[in-house]
């Protein structure tokens, strides 16, 4: 059996970064990296933007050359599928029947997309975007699609809308909150984001209910709301969250609320096993203290670093800003810190400019900022978020009040 | 094929055969050079892809725009008056032999 110093589970963002970092740390020991997909690490984000449009090929999602792997002595394993975990006896089993030994465990199996269980999800032409080879199957049918239902108004349903829009095809969104990006951001972004596709022409339908999807030889071709509307449908895409992979580390013993629980150096509950990125549930500063899982790059990059300095002995804990971004036509979100229990949220700009942001404030200071074609807010405002600097409404909504002024007062830059 | 050397922190140089329309931070990533990290992945959210840039093709590039100008001011470290963001800077044969110097961190 194949005995590795780390063992890291994953090779995605999270997986490739926490190899990447031991080496560069100065780690000396033997890594195994075993990724469920065919795939070398690869960046998912351009997978429902440039990459579902066609504008960049496979090659150049590549995390890193194929050489590096090999390179930097890091054992890449694709295609195996960890399903199994004996925590005492420190090894695991994949479904291909293959086992290992670790000394450290690293799980960074991040998760796959939730789907359908209503009647008719099981149908040809149903779609979900988590990886390449999802992505690739979808386009398939997209080329002959012209009646395209979206389900889900979170930023992969409305990434999705924008490509599929612009390729021509008729978009409807189905959001069963009264809102998009209702789970993450304010009514103010929401409804930008509603008006922006509209002009694009997608229809977006909110408070509105899947009951099933009917077909016509074994193939999707409405989708069945809540109330009786129909909406013919030759493609379906769901995008309507993920569910994190922890099977493995559950049946093992470990503490899992919702993914796997770890720590400030995101160590879960079982002796010499990390876990962090998607699938991890971790008490964020940024959140007023809440225990999340914060689905991003960020997030995967930053707290693999805190898993390799932990490993290589440096005592590290997660404090990193959070931040995000999402490209839908020609609209760039980028956002920072976490608006989680926001008390006041103040409009900077005019939405109507289609440059503007907001920002959220918890206790008098400023926790997030989404920053919609507004650069200047973005990068200016971390270093509110990050030293939780105290403002005003009235200071925050006057555009001609630069951030950055905001910020020196505080930091003395 | 557009040559760009990299001068990495500890001074090592190293060669990469780019081709002509990728960026310096594509050419970078897939030539094994470390040093960039490129988290947001080219679409200037992270100046993790910082270079200095300088040498007789730096003339042929076209000055950054004000989004990149907005983050090398407020988001790179290390800036220096010859920061730019390798992801904004498309690569041709008019940009053979180009050398490109690493930050001593992105972070």
């Amino acid at each position: 059996m194949k005995s590795y110093d780390v063992l890291i589970v994953g090779a995605g963002q999270g997986g490739a970064q926490a190899a990447a970092s031991l080496r560069q740390m100065g780690f000396k020991g033997s890594i195994g990296m075993f990724g469920e997909e065919v795939d070398a690490p690869y960046e998912r984000p351009p997978l429902s933007k440039a990459y579902l449009s066609g504008e960049v090929a496979a090659e150049q999602l590549s995390l890193r050359a194929a050489t590096f792997w090999a390179e930097h002595d890091i054992d890449l394993r694709t295609g195996m599928r960890v399903v199994c975990l004996d925590a005492a006896a420190r090894q695991v089993s994949c479904a291909n029947g293959q086992e290992a030994a670790y000394g450290t465990l690293v799980w960074a199996a991040g998760g796959h997309p939730r789907l359908l269980t209503c009647v008719g999800s099981d149908l040809a032409g149903v779609h979900v975007v988590r990886t390449r080879a999802q992505v690739d199957a979808m386009r398939q049918d997209v080329a002959s699609a012209s009646k395209i239902v979206i389900i889900g108004g979170g930023y992969i349903g409305l990434e999705t809308a924008a490509v599929l829009a612009k390729a021509g095809k008729s978009v409807c969104v189905v959001e069963a909150q009264d809102r998009v990006l209702a789970r993450v951001t304010s009514p103010a972004i929401s409804a930008f984001y509603e008006a922006e596709h509209r002009g694009h022409g997608v229809e977006i339908l909110t408070s509105a209910a899947v009951e099933s999807l009917r077909g016509v030889g074994g193939r999707v071709s409405s989708v069945v709301l809540a109330g009786g509307r129909e909406l013919p449908a030759d493609l379906v895409v769901v995008g309507i969250g993920l569910i994190a992979e922890v099977t493995a580390l559950a049946a093992a013993g470990a503490v899992c609320s919702n993914g796997v629980d770890v720590d400030e150096q995101c160590r879960t509950s079982l002796p010499d096993v990390y876990a962090f990125g998607d699938c991890a549930n971790h008490v964020n500063a940024f959140a007023g203290g809440a225990r999340i899982r914060l689905e991003s790059v960020q997030n995967a990059n930053d707290q693999a670093k805190v898993v390799a300095s932990n490993i290589v002995g440096k005592s590290v804990s997660y404090s990193a800003v959070p931040w995000f971004w999402s490209n839908q036509y020609d609209v760039k979100l980028q956002t920072v810190g976490l608006n989680t229990g926001y008390e006041q949220c103040v409009v900077r700009g005019l939405p109507e400019s289609r440059a503007f942001s907001v920002v959220y404030l918890r206790d008098g200071r400023v926790v997030a900022l989404d920053c919609v074609n507004a650069p200047r807010d973005f990068v200016f405002g971390k270093k509110l978020v990050s030293h939780g600097v105290r403002a005003t409404a009235a200071q925050l909504a006057d555009v001609n009040t630069d951030l950055n002024s905001l910020a020196a007062a505080v930091t003395g830059s | 094929m557009p040559r760009v050397t990299f001068v990495l922190p500890n001074g090592a140089r190293k060669d990469v055969d780019a081709t002509s329309g990728v960026s310096v931070m594509r050419a970078a990533l897939d030539g094994g050079i470390e040093g960039i990290e490129a988290e947001c992945g080219g679409c200037l959210t992270c100046a993790t892809c910082h270079v200095y840039i300088d040498g007789p093709q730096a003339t042929q590039i076209p000055p950054p725009s004000e989004e990149e100008s907005i983050m090398l001011e407020g988001a790179a470290l290390h800036v220096r008056p010859t920061s730019r963001l390798s992801c904004q800077i498309v690569l041709s044969d008019t940009l053979d032999g180009l050398v490109v110097e690493l930050p001593e961190s992105q972070y």
